[in-house]
């Protein structure tokens, strides 16, 4: 995995909450046995007119011109819930995202997102509000996701402390492989299986 | 201080810690054709070998045809990811349920079955609904592609512990004369405490109402605890879980067996341990529940109204409540009962087991589905289509009109055939009604398996408490 530091960029409001992984990668396009190419599918049924990709649905968010190139999604409620498809996370990063910012994550989503260099910033939801309320008012507001402080902030001066786990924040600055991070315990893992032999040994 | 059910699994599986996470063994791990094409494919580009074959079982059901299955896949790309999960599974040595096996179905109705599933242990699935297997006592969780990898590679995973949760789920459904399921019992549940409810927490459910479904019913219990957003729910092991796994081809035999029972007899949470949070659901009250919106938590009881945005105070709930209706095409204030379908699905690993069947069956018994109306049964896996056939509940189907079809995950998420057609309304014993889910522009109403046969009979949504169902032969 490559590290990750500091993502700034232009962010995009989504403001239905509560968005969940068959929205942003409806089902239709899990048929892939690639981890790559998703992007071009992400929310397909929000993006275009009736899910035909010759038809971008111009009053969908991502399809603005002032949100182009945009690197942090801003979303309401709990983003991500439903579905365990690391699609979400592939689609979300192949068409550019690199963080998330949200009051709220699926538990699995969550997962998923820190294993492909997608930064998941848990934030309160009247603070979600309140960077919602800056990024729609200034058209190419860029905003700036400090992992080492732990911080977003805005352009008008907003500085929001975001909760992440110590671990998770070592492995994604370090860049660390989560399996490697396990095979130095195999020793551990051939006791473990060796002792549960015999006091479970049905298993 | 004692411990709770979660907390004794959890321990017995911590092999380390690392970085304040723990490396969670994993006793057992399923795989289907979806998920896990990646997974094998980094394992080989690392180098690396499945730790434990034995452990793992793969099973074709996500995006299988459920009719003509003995014929090839049609659909190029599904046939594709079928035909990597055999390679992948025959390369590595692992056990892989074929097509037209009859122990080949919904990887959450399989592992039971096949007495896979046992109290105490860690089960995990590239799937989010794998909290089914929690309905005997185990500790059962979706997880995505990479940890899918991670468990070939390592059989652990690297987890945070979960908070706890207790739900208890209060009163009595003695009254409802079995109108009442566990399906209207959780999507109450998700009602009450919100999509994002249970984030971050495994939720133990409990009470008499729980003590009182039979292990099936705590399948479907558990199966949606993902839909308030926890990973995983499960119930205490009991005599009921014992006597469902007793002789299950994959349950321990002999001497295994009572060592197996004695352990499993040692999970249930000690009087005094504490969860982080406890919620309790009335169930005296309870009418059977119906899905108004686009996702589980926008729920109600059969005998009331769609929501009216303008009694909504806060302008995000009111916001989202008028995307639900307009996405739905309902108006508000229309009476859950008028509401017409166009399709019902009874199936997936919700409700797509033996029991679901039949119950559905005794509302389809001598009635006719109503001409307007397309409803599927879709049985959980070949041995319950074998057994329903044993049953007559085929001959019921067919005689009233509904599809009998072949085993698989279905119309539950369209990754095969069986999708609805934009604007085309379902009544659905599945576990989602998102945007899509179904099919693009498709309208989802989450039901039990009785409301979803009474419903293909009437042509709309109906209280089946005011129906007298067939007794079955």
């Amino acid at each position: 995995m490559e590290p990750i530091a500091i993502v700034k960029g232009i962010a995009v409001p989504l403001t239905r909450p509560d968005v969940d992984t068959d929205a942003i990668i409806p089902k239709q396009f899990l048929k892939s046995i690639e981890r790559t190419g998703f992007g071009k599918n992400l929310f397909n049924d929000w993006r275009f007119v009736e899910g035909d990709p010759s038809r971008p649905n111009a009053n969908f968010v991502l399809n603005q011109p002032r949100y182009q190139g945009a690197q942090i999604l801003i979303a309401k409620g709990t983003f991500g819930i439903g579905s365990s498809r690391e699609h979400a996370p592939w689609a979300l990063t192949d068409y550019g995202f690199r963080c998330i910012v949200a009051a709220a994550f699926g538990d699995i989503f969550y997962n998923n997102s820190h294993k492909n260099e997608l930064l998941l910033a848990r934030i309160p939801a009247d603070a979600v509000e309140r960077l919602m309320a800056e990024v729609q008012e200034h058209e190419g507001c860029e905003l700036t996701v400090d992992l080492p402080a732990q911080t977003v902030t805005s352009p008008a001066g907003l500085s929001i402390s975001f909760d992440i786990p110590e671990d998770t924040k070592r492995r994604l600055l370090e860049g660390l492989d989560d399996i490697a991070i396990t095979l130095r315990h195999q020793a551990d893992i051939a006791a473990f299986e060796e002792r549960r032999k015999s006091t479970h040994p049905w298993l | 201080m004692g411990k709770t059910i979660i907390e004794k699994i959890w321990d017995d599986h911590a092999v380390a810690e690392d970085g304040g996470q723990t490396i969670l063994y994993i006793d057992r791990h399923l795989i289907h054709e979806v998920t896990t094409p990646q997974a094998f494919a980094g394992l080989k580009q690392a180098g690396r070998t499945v730790r434990r074959p034995e452990a793992t079982l793969g099973v074709i059901d996500h995006n299988i045809p459920t009719i003509d299955q003995d014929k090839p896949i049609a659909d190029p790309l599904a046939a594709l990811q079928v035909e990597t999960l055999r390679k992948n599974c025959a390369a590595h040595g692992i056990e892989l349920f074929q097509i037209g096996d009859p122990r080949n179905g919904i990887v959450h109705v399989v592992g039971p079955e096949q007495g896979l599933t046992q109290p105490g242990m860690t089960i995990v699935c590239g799937d989010s609904h794998t909290a089914t297997h929690g309905a005997f006592g185990a500790l059962a969780f979706g997880i995505g592609s990479s940890e899918v990898e991670h468990v070939l590679a390592t059989q652990t995973l690297l987890q945070k512990k979960p908070k706890t949760m207790r739900v208890q789920v209060e009163g009595s459904l003695n009254d409802s004369g079995g109108a009442i399921t566990p399906k209207d019992v959780i999507l109450a549940l998700i009602g009450q405490i919100g999509v994002g409810g249970g984030v971050g927490y495994a939720i133990e459910y409990a009470g008499d109402v729980v003590r009182g479904f039979s292990v099936e019913g705590r399948m479907t219990l558990c199966n949606m605890s993902i839909e308030a957003g926890a990973r995983a729910g499960l119930v205490a092991p009991d005599d009921k879980t014992v006597a469902y796994l007793k002789g299950r081809p994959h349950a321990p035999q002999g001497e295994d067996w009572e060592a197996a029972v004695a352990y499993w007899r040692s999970l249930p949470s000690d009087p005094d341990a504490a969860f982080d949070r406890t919620v309790t659901l009335e169930a005296d009250a309870l009418a059977p529940q119906v899905t108004w919106g686009t996702n589980p938590g926008m729920v109600t009881a059969v005998t009331g109204k769609v929501p009216d945005p303008n009694q909504e105070s806060d302008p995000t709930k009111r916001a989202t409540i008028e995307n639900a209706l307009e996405y739905m095409a309902l108006s508000p204030n229309t009476p859950i009962t008028s509401i017409a379908i166009d399709k019902v699905f009874i199936g997936s690993c919700t409700n797509g087991r033996i029991e679901d069947l039949r119950e559905a069956a005794r509302y389809a018994k001598g009635n006719r589905v109503a001409s307007r109306v397309t409803a599927l049964v879709v049985p959980g896996s070949g041995l319950i289509k074998r057994q329903a056939e044993a049953e007559g509940l085929d001959r019921i189907f067919n005689e009233a009109g509904f599809e009998w079809r072949e085993p698989g995950c279905s119309m539950c998420l369209g990754m095969n055939p069986d999708i609805l057609q934009p604007g085309e309304r379902c009544a659905s014993t599945s576990n989602r009604n998102f945007q899509g889910r179904q099919g693009r522009g498709g309208r989802t109403h989450l039901v039990s398996p009785a409301m979803a046969a009474a419903a293909a009979i009437a042509g709309h949504l109906i209280d089946i408490r005011g129906i007298e169902p067939a007794e079955l032969d």
